[in-house]
């Protein structure tokens, strides 16, 4: 194993991880506040890309783009909640489920209607197209390393607010115990709409972020949705902190069973049984894991305090 | 007690009416020369068996599993890798559909059923994913683009499934065959503990039940059950890909037992053909029919008070 | 004896609810436990059916450590509680409900052929318990449409019908009127010598017609054990609990 090749995957499972960050944060909120069950997060993180790419091949700035879009989809986030989620809060999980369902058929097929079934792709302005030199090892992509300094920024963002505010004790108060904050006296109907938009603003800039390296495409916003799942239930459901570090470990360990598990099962089996089996596992691990962590800890790693 | 005599013959005369329509259906369809009415037909039964499976953990049990499409995968590529190394013996790979699904539903489930609502949810459908996964990434088997079946299972004794017709029949005796077992299952003492269990587990282990126990059971024997409609409709299809444990296909047969009336023997059926027909009928006029279908979901959990379920109820009912 | 609680220990935060209590209950006997709202009856209750875990202490069921056990093997080894708030299974009948509690004592759930309806020993001895509680009448409508007091009789029904060697009873009057009152009191009269009966109950006149023993539960602690006539004047039970009247 050369060691240029393990610091690119180091640093590509970071950059996963920070992503998968972006998207759980929102997400874990609002599991934990609501304990409402919202498929359409996902969604939101492709309505950000779409938007993002759409923009950026109309005004031919990506910067401008991404200066758009980010509140374009707080106000998408906002109506949703208005509209239609903040009824489903008291409905049971099931109707939760169906209507949220629902809601992916009615985001995906609207993007199909108005970008068509493609998606989108762009590039990357110049400024930021370029590779880095890491430690003489290897070239690593500029941009990749502005996704990781960019999420982690956010992290940081996230991790002040909540922690060192009045709004974020609340939100950490909600978490934990919902009824409580209704009893500060506090408009919890409003608090929960401003949580759900930011969540769906920060599920967006992911997927804005990402798309001059995927694209933009109708579905990837179901794919993401169900690892953010997997982050949020090791993290524990309700925990910025739990989907913080799950994230870092499921991309992590992602990108680099990807890579590297075929050369690990080769010291045990077989060659070819390695590259055939190698893949299957690989996709498999980060279940694999959280099956695990439920198996010792059915709440996840940090579970909210009281309930 | 009167009551249920009258339910069960209701319930009689729903089956009578079927089992007649459905034995009738290929003469009918061949009359009309119209083959792809079967096809739909033959789809509604198969998937009406998925649904009858899910309707008796999610409708009876209460276990809202999200990850009910990946044992019509399993079913389905039971029938699809032997076909690939040419073994097409149908107790083989109907052997390996209960196994596999027996096996997957039970490591699964031992993790799952710790958990409650939300996490169960999410759970259920991570793990469905992960099979989803787990067949993309083989190369061997297609990937993606999945593979093509060119010889259906045979058996030694007993249909001959090569013909549409054959395998048409064993699909109903199938679904006839899930509906009693399930009628069975809930009507029992192991029946009532899952349906108990659902309304108030607390309840029942402070009566000295261990629920947990018969609900992963319940859980094996419903992953089976829809292991063996996938198994069908790998044969029906004579095609697999990963693309039938989509999440969306474990959405889709929640949507179907809750519009059918979870938690009711027919229901899931009645689903089934209703969603089928709605997905025919709106995919017939426009290529963006999932757009209308969304709408109308979203609409009928917000407006139908109490959600579908609350409305098929009262529609059941009779009251306005 | 029948049940040994000794030295029970257990705090929400700051609130101590369980204040090293001990106490006893022997077999047959009608142990009533008392003591203003909030003194942590329930609390003691969900701890010796474990559904609560004690922070230190223990409880013993015919000499067997139990204290670690779950609520599940607890009821199996002959202990059955009723709740304060009515907990039936609603979505079932009301001899679905009893049949459950049967089933639990009998221990054939791996049934999945035959119709429970017709599993005539199971719905004869849920008849029973039905009949002992006077809900015979009730036995096919849904556990939902019962009314309060039907829902506290459903309660004793189940409790009874796992034929248990220790009863738990939290507030099995709680809400009643005179008249239900005075039949529940009947109906804990009839079972009287069967099985060990702990008894939380609000209903003072219910408490002193029915008890054995009675003790005195305030702020978490046991603050006094005797039987019925004594603690009527216990003058330290009078001021902390009873008032003057
Ligand atoms: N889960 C809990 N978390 C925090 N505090 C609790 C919890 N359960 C009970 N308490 C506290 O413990 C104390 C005892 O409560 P408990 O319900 O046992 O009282 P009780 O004697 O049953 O009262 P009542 O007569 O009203 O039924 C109370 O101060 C209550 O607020
Ligand atoms: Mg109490």
């Amino acid at each position: 194993m050369d060691g240029g090749l393990f610091l690119i995957q180091l640093l590509n499972g970071i950059q996963l991880g920070v992503l998968l960050f972006l998207v759980a944060a929102g997400l874990t909120l609002v599991f934990g506040i609501m304990d409402f069950v919202n498929l359409a997060h996902g969604a939101l993180y492709m309505v950000g890309a779409f938007f993002c790419a759409w923009l950026t091949l109309n005004y031919d700035s990506f910067l401008l783009a991404l200066i758009i879009s980010v509140p374009a989809v707080f106000i998408v986030g906002y109506a949703l909640e208005l509209l239609v989620i903040r009824h489903l809060y008291h409905r049971d999980h099931l109707d939760q489920v169906l209507a949220t369902f629902g809601m992916i058929l009615i985001f995906d097929t609207l993007a199909h209607l108005i970008w068509g079934p493609a998606g989108l792709t762009f590039t990357l302005p110049d400024a930021v197209n370029g590779h880095v030199s890491l430690f003489g090892l290897t070239d690593f992509p500029v941009y990749r390393l502005l996704i990781i300094a960019a999420g982690l920024l956010v992290a940081l963002g996230l991790y002040l607010v909540i922690g060192r505010t009045r709004v974020g004790m609340l939100v950490r108060a909600g978490a934990s115990n919902r009824v409580m904050v209704g009893a500060l006296g506090v408009d919890v109907a409003k608090l929960f709409r401003y949580v759900f938009a930011a969540g769906a603003m920060l599920a967006g800039m992911a997927g804005m972020i990402i798309a001059p390296i995927t694209e933009a495409r109708i579905g990837m916003g179901n794919d993401i949705l169900i690892i953010a799942f997997v982050v949020i239930i090791i993290g524990g459901i309700g925990s910025i902190r739990g989907a913080f570090i799950a994230s870092l470990i499921v991309g992590l360990i992602d990108t680099m069973g990807r890579s590297f598990l075929d050369d690990l099962l080769k010291l045990i089996i077989s060659n070819q049984a390695a590259e055939t089996s190698a893949p299957a596992i690989s996709a498999m691990l980060v279940y694999i894991l959280m099956a695990a962590i439920l198996y010792f800890r059915p709440q996840g790693l940090f579970p909210p305090k009281v309930r | 007690m009167k009551d249920s005599l009258r339910r069960l013959s209701l319930n009689g005369w729903v089956m009578l009416v079927s089992i007649v329509l459905l034995a009738l259906a290929p003469t009918i369809t061949t009359w009309m020369d119209d083959p792809f009415l079967l096809d739909l037909i033959m789809r509604m039964v198969i998937l009406s068996i998925a649904a009858v499976s899910l309707n008796l953990i999610l409708g009876y049990g209460g276990m809202i599993s999200f990850g009910h499409a990946a044992y019509i995968g399993i079913g389905a590529y039971s029938v699809g890798i032997p076909a690939y190394y040419e073994i097409h013996s149908g107790l083989f790979q109907l052997g390996v559909t209960v196994v596999v699904c027996a096996l997957f539903a039970f490591i699964t489930g031992y993790i799952c059923l710790r958990t409650k609502g939300v996490y169960f949810i999410m759970i259920t459908l991570a793990f469905a994913q992960m099979i989803f996964f787990a067949l993309v990434s083989i190369e061997e088997y297609g990937g993606d683009d999945g593979l093509v079946i060119y010889q259906r299972s045979t058996f030694e004794f007993g249909p001959d499934l090569g013909s549409d017709i054959s395998l048409y029949y064993t699909c109903v005796v199938v679904l006839t065959l899930a509906l009693l077992i399930v009628h069975k299952i809930v009507n029992s003492r192991f029946g009532l503990v899952i349906r108990g269990s659902a309304g108030n587990d607390a309840r029942l282990m402070s009566l000295g039940i261990p629920t947990f126990r018969y609900r992963l059971v319940c859980y094996v024997i419903a992953g089976v059950i829809c292991g063996v409609a996938g198994w069908l409709l790998g044969n029906f299809t004579n095609f697999i890909s990963p693309e039938m444990m989509d999440w969306t296909r474990s959405g889709e047969l929640i949507f179907m037992v809750v519009l059918g009336g979870a938690g009711s023997l027919f229901g899931p059926v009645l689903g089934a053909v209703a969603y089928l027909t709605i997905e025919e009928v709106l995919s017939g006029i426009t290529i963006y029919w999932q757009l209308p279908f969304g709408i109308l979901l979203v609409l009928v959990v917000l407006f139908g008070k109490g959600g579908l379920t609350g409305l098929i109820a009262k529609i059941g009912r009779g009251d306005k | 004896m029948l049940l040994e609680v000794m030295d029970l220990y257990k705090s929400f935060g700051g609130v101590v609810a369980t204040n090293h209590v001990s106490l006893e209950v022997n077999a047959g006997e009608i142990h009533a436990v008392i003591g203003p709202n909030g003194a942590g009856k329930t609390t003691l209750v969900s701890q010796l059916a474990g559904e609560l875990k004690p922070d230190g202490g223990s409880v013993q069921l015919n000499g067997r450590r139990i204290t670690r056990l779950p609520s599940y093997r607890r009821a199996q080894l002959g202990m059955a509680r009723s709740f304060q708030i009515s907990s039936v299974v609603n979505n079932l009948s009301v001899i679905e409900n009893v049949m459950l509690a049967v089933q639990a004592r009998t221990g054939h759930s791996f049934r999945f052929i035959k119709d429970a309806m017709r599993c005539t020993d199971l719905v004869d001895s849920s008849h029973k318990s039905l009949q002992r509680v006077g809900l015979s009448d009730r036995a096919e409508s849904p556990a939902s449409d019962l009314s309060h007091g039907e829902h506290r009789q459903l309660e004793i029904a189940m409790a009874t019908a796992t034929n248990p060697k220790l009863l738990l009873l939290d507030e099995p009057m709680a809400g009643m009127g005179v008249e239900e009152s005075g039949r529940m009191v009947e109906i804990l009269n009839s079972i009287r010598g069967g099985p060990g009966i702990l008894l939380i109950e609000h209903d003072m006149d219910a408490v002193f017609a029915l008890a054995d023993r009675i003790s005195v539960l305030v702020n978490g602690a046991v603050i006094a054990c005797d039987v019925p006539d004594n603690i009527r004047n216990n003058p330290e039970v009078k001021t902390a609990y009873l008032g003057d009247d």
